[in-house]
């Protein structure tokens, strides 16, 4: 155990504070209760259930208690779903959101690499500009239009695949389709400029020289050191996965936590919003390490603790 | 004294978005057995085009080897598909580039770099690999070659990795090496072990050489023969002794005015005028005409013939003719 | 000049003795340079106008704006206006694009969408530039403690996920147009800041730059002459590609429920409405407001993409 894991364990425990810290605060500056939004409930179930959820104490006790119960990994209770707490729907969620992120990530990069490894071996051919045409298309099309669009072909005039809910592989396609495009075009892109950058290297013209195989080059020199740059951009796709993973669960109605999330939005319950916030970031945070420790296992110079450059 | 290579009127062309390039122009050499021939010559004016040409490492599009032969052994490697090529590659002739920096690939340890290429040309088991490996690494110098192995190429300092990238090249014992550049990038007292190491090498194994550089002290120390290039064509070959001694073509004089020589008591540097004609359009006649202080009417005209002063040494100008002699009297 | 006398000396029969006579002196033609030289404004110009696809997205995006702003106008439909008996109706010479389930014109709804959507991104644009520059040219100028702590700030803005933050922050000051602004604003100029910082301490180390310190010269003059003109083209891409991204922002809010409310219109809004319609075979009511998202961020990337290569000095040849 190295002082870089240490360091970097500090620095994210400080990150999540600070979410932690900031969401609480945003959600508790919204004017008014909670509970006297919709149904007029009077005034003395009202404060009830504020004292019930602890929300006529002053802010910062709140503040203490949430963290106090976070430690303990209790995220609280939710306000309009009065039986369930928000690790209940975090528990159903998370596994199937998970499910849907993950493929979608493997999708995105296997496909993403091998178009633009493609492209780049084919620089300027017909390839090439077909792999970049779908790379910008993939970019350009939001995924919602891109779900919206996949629904209609493949469900609805060809049906090929269901139209909705998470029940089969078959189920699967069209949603890891519509969250997929966008990182694999910019994987695509990222992997295709890097590529063909890495390709003028002089260490390529050396394998050249030595009487290698095409294939060698490409697998063996230059793959490798073409994903660097490929893997630092992971950790803001599994980003854009993660919010298009709202989106796209509400379309397709997948029972994840998204889908809660999206919910807890549009009904304003609160303690829900900010577990699933926390949650996600947590998540994040744990990507980026993910990522920084692929970072140092594929590229040797980085020795994790000092980043030198290059 | 037999030759392992002949180049024999090679054109090379670059097709640009600005035109096409005719960046080699109909350049001949022979290369002898265990000798170093230097080509030198300013930057742009083919050498290393030439020198990448023989391995046929110039990217196509856009270079293309538009004329000439290029004959190892006797036989012609532009007439080579590319599959029989790569076994030349590495294996009969191998490359050495200008910066040991970059030449190395950062991600994969050197011994993996070194052993890949006799893998590939020669059926050894691993151990075997490693065992050529390490009396690769010992014969170029490099200490502790067990541990040295297992390292990355930035755990390297500049020279060491020169020292590497020769062995590199060196390791399926060729019969040619064709260093371009080999010591630009590298500090001057680390230029000295370098060169040292080549005559060393060259010793050792009885690699012939062609060492491409623009710099003539290099070339002092270690080429027997010279040739030197301007605007895509040898202007000027002969052995060490000539070249620096009875220089005759205006440029190879200028070449060798601009630089600083410790045996001439004048140590006056007169640098050569002007630049290197575009390639886009490259003029009829001699090319150096433009920056000659000797030029003629004919020099614009027709490119002059080739004249044998020696068996070794020929040079490209219109001065050699009986005409232009008396001219050149009244300077 | 010593030419050792040769015992065989050539002689070519077949060019004639006057030519062997001295050229006039012009070694400067030898100087001259051949191609023209463009300044870095007009060569990129050239080329930006050589990428086709790039014109494309330049012509659609004049079209766009065009749309934006005389599509309301020129359609005899309002924007809000209900007519309940014109309900889904397809694309005819009375309504262009059809209408939606309350009888409103979807065409005069797109164009409406269309300024919207150029609005949020343009002032996304601006906004990043306005605080992304500042920013990141104060702490590459500076450098030192001052830009490790100004860095350290974005760092940990950099690592929240930018569409979560603006999803908490519209939760919070409620749905509407200037909350979405205000809401991509907050970690929209991060990226900017890194990019203008990174150049700048580049440049800052640049031997012209340090040229003409040593000469003296003001520092406001150096942030005007050398600075900006070398840190405009990164810039520039920069901008063009926060567009397209605050404009998807926009569309992902407005379609989750978050963004621009009805009776407003917002291409993200129309999706949603739209989205339902799958089934009923109410093609235009999606078709319109995806297509013209589709074709905005296309149209914004590939300029953003062609600028990119345009202004690039290493592509310059």
């Amino acid at each position: 155990m190295n002082t870089y894991y240490i360091k970097r364990l500090v620095s994210m425990i400080i990150t999540l504070w600070l979410i932690i810290t900031g969401t609480f605060f945003l959600m508790h500056s919204v004017p008014g209760s909670p509970f006297n939004e919709e149904r007029r409930t009077n005034e003395a179930v009202q404060k009830n259930l504020e004292a019930y959820y602890n929300l006529d104490k002053p802010l910062m006790v709140q503040y203490g208690n949430y963290l106090k119960q976070l430690v303990q990994g209790d995220l609280g209770p939710s306000i309009k779903k009065s039986s369930q707490t928000v690790n209940d729907m975090l528990g159903r969620g998370f596994p199937v959101s998970f499910e849907l992120g993950f493929y979608t990530l493997l999708v995105a990069i296997i496909s993403g690499i091998i178009l633009g490894v493609i492209a780049a071996l084919r620089h300027n051919g017909f390839i090439d500009y077909l792999a970049m045409s779908i790379a910008v298309i993939g970019i350009s099309v939001p995924n919602f239009v891109m779900a919206t669009l996949l629904i209609q072909q493949l469900a609805v005039n060809f049906p090929i695949f269901p139209v909705a809910t998470w029940q089969s592989p078959k189920h699967m396609v069209l949603p890891i389709l519509a969250l997929a495009t966008g990182p694999m075009a910019i994987i695509a892109r990222l992997t295709r400029s890097s590529m063909l950058e890495v390709l003028t290297q002089d260490y390529i013209k050396t394998a050249k020289a030595k009487g290698l195989s095409p294939v060698k080059i490409v697998f063996k020199h230059a793959l490798r050191n073409a994903l660097l740059p490929v893997v630092t951009v992971l950790g803001s796709l599994a980003a854009s996965i993660l919010t298009g993973t709202f989106v796209i669960e509400k379309i397709f109605a997948i029972p994840g936590m998204g889908k809660y999330f999206v919910d807890s939005i549009n009904n304003r319950d609160y303690p829900v919003i900010m577990g699933t916030t926390i949650f996600y970031s947590a998540i994040l945070i744990f990507m980026l390490l993910l990522v920084d420790l692929a970072y140092g296992f594929l590229d040797p110079r980085i020795k994790l603790g000092k980043k030198e450059a290059k | 004294m037999e030759k392992i290579l002949q180049v024999k009127d090679l054109h090379v062309s670059f097709s640009t978005y600005g035109g096409e390039v005719k960046a080699v122009r109909g350049v001949s050499f022979d290369l002898h057995e265990g000798e170093t021939l230097a080509i030198v010559g300013e930057s742009g004016c083919g050498k290393s085009v030439t020198s990448q040409t023989i391995m046929k490492l110039i990217p196509n599009p856009p270079g293309k080897i538009t004329g000439g032969e290029i004959l190892f052994k006797g036989k012609d490697l532009i007439k080579l598909k590319e599959p029989e090529m790569r076994k030349v590659r590495g294996a009969n002739i191998s490359m050495i580039f200008q910066d040991p920096m970059t030449a190395l690939n950062p991600t994969l340890t050197i011994g993996d770099q070194i052993m890949e290429g006799i893998k590939q040309h020669e059926h050894l088991s691993n151990d075997q690999a490693k065992q050529v490996a390490l009396e690769m690494l010992n014969l170029v110098g490099i200490p502790n070659p067990e541990i040295r192995l297992k390292q990355y190429p930035h755990q390297f300092s500049g020279g060491m990795r020169q020292r590497i990238v020769i062995a590199m090249a060196l390791v399926c014992r060729p019969d040619v090496l064709i260093a371009d550049e080999p010591t630009t990038a590298l500090d001057v007292t680390i230029q000295a072990q370098i060169l040292e190491l080549f005559r060393d090498i060259q010793k050792k194994t009885g690699v012939s050489i062609i060492l491409i550089t623009h710099d003539l002290g290099v070339v002092a120390q270690v080429a027997d023969r010279i040739a030197v290039m301007y605007a895509g064509r040898i202007v000027e070959i002969g052995s060490r002794r000539e070249i620096f001694y009875s220089p005759q073509h205006p440029y190879t004089k200028g070449l060798l005015k601009s630089v600083p020589r410790l045996d001439m008591e004048k140590a006056e540097l007169i640098p050569i005028p002007g630049t290197p004609p575009d390639l886009f359009l490259p003029p009829v006649g001699c090319a150096f005409a433009a920056r000659c202080p000797y030029a003629m009417e004919v020099c614009d005209k027709v490119y002059p013939f080739k004249s044998q002063l020696t068996n070794q040494h020929s040079v490209d100008c219109w001065l050699q003719d009986e005409r232009a002699q008396k001219l050149v009297s009244k300077y | 000049m010593e030419l050792r006398k040769q015992e065989t000396l050539n002689i070519s029969p077949d060019i004639p003795d006057e030519w062997f006579t001295p050229k006039e002196k012009n070694i400067k033609q030898a100087e001259t340079v051949v191609r023209p030289s463009l300044s870095y404004w007009k060569d990129s110009w050239h080329r930006l106008l050589k990428n086709k696809l790039a014109m494309a997205g330049l012509v659609f995006l004049v079209f766009l704006a065009v749309f934006a702003i005389f599509g309301p106008i020129i359609s005899p439909h309002t924007v809000e206006k209900q007519t309940l008996l014109d309900q889904n109706l397809p694309p005819s010479g009375k309504y262009w694009f059809g209408t939606d389930d309350l009888g409103r014109d979807v065409f005069t709804r797109t164009a409406y969408g269309a300024r919207i959507s150029l609005f949020v991104g343009l002032m996304a644009a601006l906004i990043d530039f306005v605080i992304g520059v500042t920013y990141g040219g104060i702490a590459g100028y500076k450098g030192g403690r001052v830009d490790n702590l100004m860095m350290r700030f974005v760092e940990i803005l950099y690592g929240l996920p930018y569409l979560l933050v603006v999803i908490l922050v519209m939760v919070v000051i409620g749905p509407g147009l200037t909350t979405i602004i205000l809401a991509l604003s907050i970690t929209g100029w991060v990226g900017m800041a890194r990019i203008v910082r990174g150049q700048v301490l580049q440049i800052k180390n640049y031997e012209f730059v340090l040229a003409s310190k040593t000469f003296g010269t003001k520092t406001s003059r150096i942030i005007r002459k050398n600075l900006l003109p070398n840190t405009m083209g990164p810039i520039i891409v920069q901008m063009t590609l926060t567009i397209p991204s605050a404009i998807f922002a926009e569309a992902f809010l407005s379609f989750i429920g978050l963004g621009i409310q009805a009776p407003h219109a917002s291409w993200g809004v129309m999706a949603n409405d739209g989205l339902s319609t799958i089934l009923s075979g109410y093609w235009w009511r999606l078709f319109f407001p995806t297509l013209f998202i589709s074709l905005t961020m296309f149209a914004f990337n590939v300029l953003g993409d062609g600028l990119q290569d345009a202004l690039d000095p290493k592509l310059r040849r």
